[in-house]
């Protein structure tokens, strides 16, 4: 078993898929000869050839437009999009088409299409190339949306994500990519979809996040372990639809939640599992639901970057007050 | 400075306004059974157009995008299409999609407010009609890029208008296609207006042919009042794509008769006389004379037609009023595969407060 970055993982997942179904083909700026702005596809050209990793023109909306077409006829197109600031022009198929086709045919036309992008802040980059736009592609239906936080989650639920019938848009922490390392059996085993991930147990305060933030999460649970303050920590990972059953069942045992996400508040993900919670475990709450995330501003350039972010110093801060509210 | 690169853009024409040919015609049109057989389709096109109208006009159909005047340009690219092509319209080529076995029921019900009528049992692979304007363009790329990948002899065909080539996304799509050589054809329909826009605030291009030439592919124009026309060119481009030869831009010259939608109002915006001059050249009447040319219309065939569409057109309204309302378990059922479970309770939700059922006229 070899202990692989999360970028690695991503890497090994693909060649599996692509080694077992013939039908899978990449796209994206720069994946072939160069392997990829982060390596995610390095390797995969000369193994499987330019037809299958195709080296795409410099357009975003091009590349979703023809993931559509190619998935109208039974291929499986795994698109890459270099950064998910460059969402925007492909928002236009992804939201118009990817995710209404099977819908607006009856099931005629379906698109088992996977759109991965670079997620999240954290890495000193340039201007567009740190955003956390989960909620763009949450609000569309018929659209699945997942962002692992360790190398072992982004294998076995990229092999889900290409396997699924349907579209699903897949978020890669910037941050985490070479972060850590650790053993992925490279089987070709996926992981459930539309799943939560317990990361942490704990009786006093649940914490929901994903993506880069499960680490910095870690870090305060771990701190606050310290005082005693007991953590049940979720990986999200599933952002649509998501696992309200499980925050729902921490929640009744903890009677807390903290929700912890990079991206802007306002209309962010947490506020619609804040919501869920109000609607079906208002009684299990002993204190006001609580999140520390993004702030309602654009993304600032890196020098501020980390001011943005939330801190493990902010999270246990926050973690520590609903605790003993 | 020197000359680095040139570029020509030629028209063509086959049939006169009076349906004389004015050049050297192709097998197909020689042959009197196949003219016929796109004549006949065109005028089932003008007289379904006609019965679609009134029928938004009373109440029992919605928004509906009317075709008169194109029918030549859609029924030879029908006509041009292998069965095993696939085809990405914008919203009113009802003459290509009916030539590929779409049926008139269907479109029906889609204009009534059904998604079932994208269910073609015609044409499977075929895309429905395509609303926001261009983005069928790349999708057609896709498609091709698919063909390309399997190695399969089959083209796509995109429609686009003239307003559509002011938007992104058919660059897009035309500069792709070009730099991977892909088996695709962008017919650029021109009518002349983009609801309310004439070509000449839409572009200062000469020709919207000439937008392939940045791209790096062939652009034609040619009358797209001309079934004849259209069918030879298109054949010849549908040729070249399925051979390897990469895509190519053909420019159908034509008029919209009709108003944008059922909800447009031409007269605010047409100048006057445009639309008497342009029934002048309109399509329909230049193939009826160029059939009779050739011994094989009359006035006993035409009336013939006639009946013979209409009755179709009946038959398929009456399908379609007979149509009941679906369910609102199908706003749910199609989404995904495999729903998530969420969406259970709001599916319960929809079935208890649903509206009641009806034709949902």
């Amino acid at each position: 078993m070899a202990k692989v970055t999360l970028v690695e993982a991503v890497n090994m997942a693909l060649a599996w898929e692509m080694a077992n179904d013939p039908d899978v083909v990449l796209l994206g700026e720069d994946i072939g000869r160069n392997g990829g702005v982060f390596r995610a596809t390095v390797g995969l050209q000369e193994r499987f050839g330019p037809l299958r990793v195709q080296d795409s023109t410099l357009a975003e909306g091009a590349i979703a437009g023809m993931a559509v077409g190619m998935a109208s006829q039974g291929l499986k197109p795994v698109a890459e999009i270099q950064f998910m600031g460059f969402l925007y022009p492909a928002l236009d198929q992804i939201g118009n088409h990817m995710a209404r086709m099977r819908n607006r045919t009856r099931g005629r036309l379906t698109m088992p299409i996977v759109m991965r992008m670079p997620h999240g802040g954290g890495i000193h980059a340039p201007e567009h190339h740190s955003e956390s736009l989960e909620t763009l592609l949450c609000h569309h239906a018929g659209l699945r949306v997942l962002c692992p936080s360790s190398p072992a989650r982004a294998y076995g639920l990229l092999l889900a994500a290409i396997r699924d019938p349907d579209p699903v848009m897949f978020l890669e922490p910037t941050r985490l990519y070479r972060m850590a390392k650790q053993e992925v059996l490279d089987d070709g085993l996926a992981l459930p979809l539309d799943r939560a991930f317990r990361l942490r147990e704990g009786e006093d305060v649940t914490v929901v996040t994903w993506g880069a933030m499960t680490h910095d999460v870690m870090r305060a649970a771990e701190q606050l372990s310290l005082e005693k303050i007991g953590c049940d920590v979720i990986d999200l990972a599933s952002l649509s639809p998501i696992d309200h059953d499980t925050v729902l069942d921490s929640v009744a045992r903890t009677g807390r939640l903290v929700i912890v996400h990079e991206a802007a508040r306002h209309c962010g993900v947490g506020a619609e599992v804040a919501a869920t919670v109000a609607e079906r475990g208002l009684h299990d709450l002993l204190a006001p639901v609580r999140r520390i995330t993004g702030y309602d501003t654009v993304m600032p350039y890196f020098k501020l970057e980390h001011d943005y972010i939330p801190s493990v110093a902010r999270i246990v801060d926050g973690i520590r007050e609903t605790a003993r509210t | 400075m020197k000359n680095v690169a040139d570029f020509i853009i030629r028209f063509g024409q086959w049939l006169d306004t009076e349906g004389k040919p004015t050049r050297a015609l192709p097998e197909f049109a020689q042959d009197p059974g196949e003219v016929e057989r796109m004549y006949r389709m065109m005028t089932l096109c003008r007289l379904f157009d006609a019965k679609a109208v009134n029928l938004q006009r009373t109440g029992r159909l919605g928004t509906y995008a009317p075709c008169t005047g194109h029918e030549a340009t859609h029924v030879g690219v029908g006509a041009a299409m292998q069965p095993e092509d696939v085809l990405c319209p914008v919203y009113r080529e009802y003459g290509t999609q009916l030539w590929r076995g779409v049926t008139l029921t269907e479109i029906l019900v889609y204009w009534g407010g059904d998604e079932r009528g994208t269910d073609f049992a015609g044409p499977r692979q075929d895309f429905p009609w395509c609303v926001p304007i261009a983005s069928q363009t790349p999708i057609a790329a896709g498609v091709a890029m698919a063909f390309k990948v399997r190695g399969e002899p089959r083209c796509a065909v995109a429609y686009i208008g003239d307003g559509g080539t002011s938007e992104g996304a058919f660059y897009e799509a035309m500069n792709a296609a070009g730099a991977q050589k892909l088996p695709v054809v962008f017919v650029v329909v021109n009518n002349g207006w983009a609801i309310s826009v004439p070509v000449a605030a839409q572009t200062a291009a000469q020709t919207l042919a000439q937008k392939a030439i940045a791209a790096g592919i062939p652009g034609v124009q040619v009358d797209g009042n001309d079934v004849i026309g259209v069918r030879a060119v298109m054949e010849e481009a549908l040729v070249r794509a399925r051979r390897g030869g990469g895509p190519t831009v053909v420019e159908t010259l034509t008029y919209r008769l009709s108003d944008h939608t059922t909800a447009d109002d031409a007269t605010r915006y047409r100048p006057a006389g445009e639309l008497e001059a342009a029934w002048l050249r309109e399509p329909l009447v230049r193939t009826r004379r160029y059939l009779e040319s050739l011994g094989a219309w009359d006035d006993a065939r035409e009336q013939a037609l006639r009946s013979d569409c209409a009755a179709q057109i009946d038959a398929a309204v009456q399908a379609y009023q007979a149509t009941p309302k679906d369910s609102t378990d199908a706003m749910f059922d199609h989404l995904f595969a495999n729903p998530p479970e969420a969406l259970e309770e709001q599916k319960d939700t929809a079935r208890r407060w649903a509206a009641p059922r009806g034709t949902g006229h």
